[in-house]
C-alpha cells in the first residue's frame, strides 16, 4: 500500500467498506502501527520485570491487537483481503506501520519511552479521529480512546518512577529516550495520502497533533527529570514500506504460522 | 533477580454498585499507585469490577489462627443471636 500506488475513486466493494482506496490505505497504516507494536510488546510475555508487569504488559498488547483487527479488517474490505491475509502474507515491503512500532524492545526503559511517545500520539489521532467523516474509522477511534488513555497513564506511572529514580535507572531511561527519539519524527509526517485523507475530512494532518502531543510528552519527561533530545536526525520510511533491520525478524516470527499451516486455527 | 521483592498488596474488588468490596488475591507492587495499575490488570481484566482498593498486607491486623477457640467458639452455642426466632408477619416482602 505505497503511496505511489495510483490513486483511484472507484466505488467500494460493499456497503461497509472505505469509501476509496484512500481510506482504506489510511486504516490499514493506521491498522500496522497497532499490529506491530502489539506483537513487540508480547515479545515481553514470560520476560517482564515482575509477573504482574508481565500481565499489563500483555494487556496492552491485546488492546492493540483488538485496534488492528478493526482497523485491517476495514482497510482489507475494500479490496477483498481479510484481516488475516493483511496481517500474515503481506512481505516487509508492503507494511506501513511507523518505524517506532518496530523497534526493539530493548531495556524496560525502551519499551516504556516507546510507549509513551507512541500513545499520546495514539491519544491524540484517535481524539480528533472521533469526529472522523468515515463513520466506520470513528467508531473504532471512540472505543479505543478509552484504551489509549490508560497506555498513556500506564507508560507515564513507569517513567516517572525510572527517570526520578535511582542514578543508575535516570540514566537508562534518559539513554532511552535519546534512542528512540529521533524516531517519533515519522508519527507527525504529512505526506500526500495524509493531505489528500485530511482534505476528505476523514483525518487530521499528522503534524497538527503535534503540539499537543509535545505538550502532554514534555510535561511527563520534566517531571521524571528527564530532558528532551536534540530533533537533529529524523528517520523515515515506514509509510513507504521502508523499515529497519529487526522487522524481518519480527515478521518471520509473526507470520511463520500461518505461512507453515496456511488457515490454522486454534 | 537479586533485587528484593517488592511490597505485597491486598486487592479488594467491588463487583457492582450496590455491592461490597471483596477481597479477591494480593500483588506486588513498588506503591501504592502501581498496585492500583497492578490490581487494575490483574483483577479485572474480565470485566469482574466497578471499584478497587489496595492496602499492603503488612497493615493488615489479622487474627491468629491459634486464637481461633477463643476467638470463635464462645459464639457457637448461642443460637439466641441469631435472628431465627422472630415471626415474620404475612405479607412482609422485602425483609
Amino acid at each position: 500500500m505505497s503511496n505511489s500506488e495510483p490513486v483511484t475513486s472507484f466505488m467500494a466493494e460493499s456497503p461497509g467498506a472505505p469509501a476509496n482506496a484512500d481510506v482504506a490505505a489510511y486504516a490499514i497504516r493506521l491498522g500496522d502501527d497497532a499490529l506491530i507494536l502489539s506483537h513487540r510488546l508480547s515479545e515481553w510475555s514470560a520476560h517482564a520485570p515482575q509477573i504482574e508487569e508481565d500481565i499489563a504488559l500483555a494487556n496492552i498488547a491485546l488492546d492493540l491487537l483488538g485496534q488492528a483487527r478493526s482497523l485491517l479488517s476495514y482497510g482489507g474490505s475494500f479490496s477483498g483481503r481479510s484481516e488475516d491475509d493483511l496481517a500474515y502474507l503481506r512481505e516487509e515491503r508492503r507494511f506501513t506501520n511507523l518505524q517506532l512500532t518496530e523497534l526493539e524492545n530493548g531495556n524496560f526503559a525502551v519499551t516504556m519511552i516507546r510507549q509513551l511517545l507512541f500513545s499520546c500520539y495514539q491519544r491524540e489521532l484517535y481524539r480528533d479521529l472521533e469526529s472522523s467523516r468515515d463513520a466506520q474509522l470513528a467508531a473504532i477511534a471512540a472505543k479505543a480512546v478509552k484504551e489509549v488513555a490508560y497506555h498513556v497513564e500506564h507508560a507515564r506511572t513507569w517513567i516517572i518512577r525510572l527517570g526520578d529514580g535511582t542514578e543508575l535507572s535516570h540514566d537508562r531511561t534518559q539513554a532511552a529516550l535519546e534512542t528512540v527519539w529521533p524516531f517519533s519524527h515519522e508519527m507527525f509526517e504529512d505526506d500526500e495520502l495524509a493531505h489528500r485523507i485530511a482534505d476528505l475530512g476523514v483525518a487530521p494532518l499528522p503534524s497538527s497533533l503535534r503540539p499537543a502531543w509535545l505538550g502532554a510528552v514534555q510535561d511527563i519527561l520534566t517531571e521524571a527529570t528527564l530532558s528532551l533530545p536534540g530533533d537533529e536526525w529524523k528517520p523515515s520510511g515506514g509509510r513507504k514500506g521502508m523499515h529497519t533491520e529487526g522487522f524481518g525478524y519480527l515478521l518471520a516470527e509473526m507470520q511463520h504460522l500461518h505461512r507453515s499451516h496456511p488457515g490454522a486455527r486454534w | 533477580m537479586s533485587t528484593p521483592p517488592s511490597p505485597l498488596w491486598e486487592v479488594f474488588v467491588r463487583p457492582a454498585r450496590g455491592t461490597n468490596h471483596v477481597h479477591v488475591g494480593s500483588l506486588h507492587a513498588e506503591d501504592a499507585t502501581l498496585a492500583l495499575q497492578n490490581a487494575r490488570d490483574l483483577y479485572t481484566r474480565r470485566n469482574e469490577g466497578v471499584s478497587i482498593w489496595v492496602v499492603r498486607s503488612a497493615d493488615i491486623t489479622a487474627s491468629s489462627p491459634e486464637e481461633k477457640d477463643s476467638f470463635f467458639e464462645p459464639s457457637a452455642d448461642k443460637p439466641y443471636r441469631h435472628p431465627t426466632f422472630y415471626t415474620i408477619p404475612e405479607g412482609v416482602e422485602h425483609l
